[in-house]
């Protein structure tokens, strides 16, 4: 149970600085961490404990192991979240060649 | 960033001895992906980790000559096309296509090491193709 | 036990790289905590994804640090900032207050519910031929998934590439 509030207080840390900071380069390291605190928090439910890796062996009968539907889902969370990450850094460094700053209170111009 | 001509003696020299070293390990993790951890993503990426590794070290110039912009996001079309092909196979019956016993083998699991190589193939082509936009704003002719 | 030590020092190391002023600095701790997160998903089980996390996670820093090009702005308190920060930490603490109550309808940590779960377990190795479950099920049991994400990976390519394009729109006269 408190591992799970820890996981949700890394979100909240992501949280904040997505919402708080003004550097564009900050805002895509708080997304970062938010999807780092989510992937976690699938991975925790689907943990039995002392249970094994899915992975079935030749020699031996395995009778308990931890869920692998989490970890299926989160493989393909996690290549998503790197062509997220990528897109928004190729925004970020169009947004600086454009404008030449990183500060987002001074993008105003709606023109392009 | 300067690297017109790549990074020092120093770097080259290592590179030269661990880049085929992480090609090979790569392609290991993807042929595995059904008997071990790993699969076709995460091979996917060591192998485009290979190329970028090879690209910081020698500058763009002699990385370009050998493998251009447009081979790369050829191949990546065509592994897409390949991964499509062997999905719309599942529309034509069930049970296994290919590789139909062993265990525990090598050549094994049916259709599973052939969409392993196909999605590798995308993923490190692809993946290389957006390094090179990026980090080194090469322009993109139409 | 261990959880706990990993997850502290993930927190910790994020929230260095929010409130560092350098952004290579907060980069490097984002690092950091990815390599945590490595560490944490090799505790509960979980190899396949721990492979993944590491080395999608040295491409995210090499990109990153390409973009950065110059130092972090300074804190500037103008504008209604009081009420913006009093108004942040209400919301979070609104958030975890009502998370603490969801997260009593749970199970409890260590004892999944695995209905679906125990038939891919019992019929894999019969059903695909394949040993590794998550692949198994990645590609075999729920193989359109796999195929949508290839699909988003190759509309990040071609976006990448329409967005650092050189040649602009047509000026008309």
């Amino acid at each position: 149970m408190s591992l799970y509030f820890l996981c949700l207080i890394l979100f909240c840390v992501g949280l904040y600085c997505v919402l708080r900071k003004r550097n564009i380069i900050k805002i895509i390291i708080g997304l970062v961490i938010i999807e780092y605190a989510v992937n976690l928090f699938f991975i925790l439910i689907g943990y039995r404990t002392h249970g094994r890796a899915p992975i079935l062996s030749e020699d031996q009968v395995i009778q308990n192991m931890v869920d692998p539907l989490p970890q299926a889902m989160v493989l393909t969370t996690i290549v998503i979240g790197l062509a997220v990450t990528v897109v928004l850094v190729s925004l970020a460094i169009r947004i600086y060649e454009k404008y030449g700053t990183f500060d987002i209170t001074k993008i105003k111009r709606l023109k392009g | 960033m300067k690297n017109n001509a790549g990074m020092t003696l120093i770097v080259k020299t290592i590179t030269r001895l661990t880049a085929g070293l992480i090609l090979i390990y790569g392609i290991y993790i993807v042929l595995q992906g059904h008997l071990s951890p790993g699969g076709g993503f995460a091979g996917g990426v060591i192998i485009a980790l290979c190329f970028v590794q090879l690209m910081l070290a020698f500058g763009k110039e002699e990385v370009l000559k050998k493998l251009s912009r447009k081979k790369c996001i050829f191949l990546a079309g065509l592994a897409a096309l390949l991964f499509l092909l062997l999905a719309l196979r599942g529309f034509l019956g069930s049970g296994n296509a290919a590789f139909k016993e062993g265990h525990f083998k090598l050549f094994s699991a049916g259709l599973i090491p052939f969409c392993d190589i196909a999605i590798s193939i995308l993923v490190g082509t692809g993946l290389f193709v957006i390094f090179l936009a990026l980090v080194l704003l090469t322009e993109v002719e139409e | 036990m261990e959880l706990h030590l990993i997850l502290l020092f993930m927190i910790c190391a994020s929230i260095v790289a929010v409130e560092v002023k350098d952004l290579i600095s907060s980069i490097i701790s984002l690092g950091a905590a990815g390599l945590g997160l490595c560490l944490a998903f090799l505790i509960l089980k979980a190899p396949n994804l721990a492979i993944s996390q590491l080395v999608v996670e040295i491409l995210c820093v090499v990109v990153l640090i390409r973009a950065t090009i110059n130092k972090d702005l300074p804190l500037v308190k103008d504008g209604r900032w009081f009420f913006n920060t009093i108004s942040t930490f209400l919301f979070i603490g609104f958030f975890l207050i009502s998370a603490y109550f969801a997260l009593m309808e749970l199970p409890h940590f260590g004892e999944p519910i695995m209905k679906a779960a125990n038939e891919y377990i019992a019929n894999s190795l019969a059903k695909t031929g394949s040993s590794n479950i998550v692949t198994a099920v990645t590609l075999n049991f729920r193989s359109y998934d796999a195929l949508a994400e290839t699909a988003v990976l190759f509309a990040a390519i071609i976006g990448v590439l329409a967005i650092t394009r050189k040649v602009g729109r047509i000026h008309e006269k």
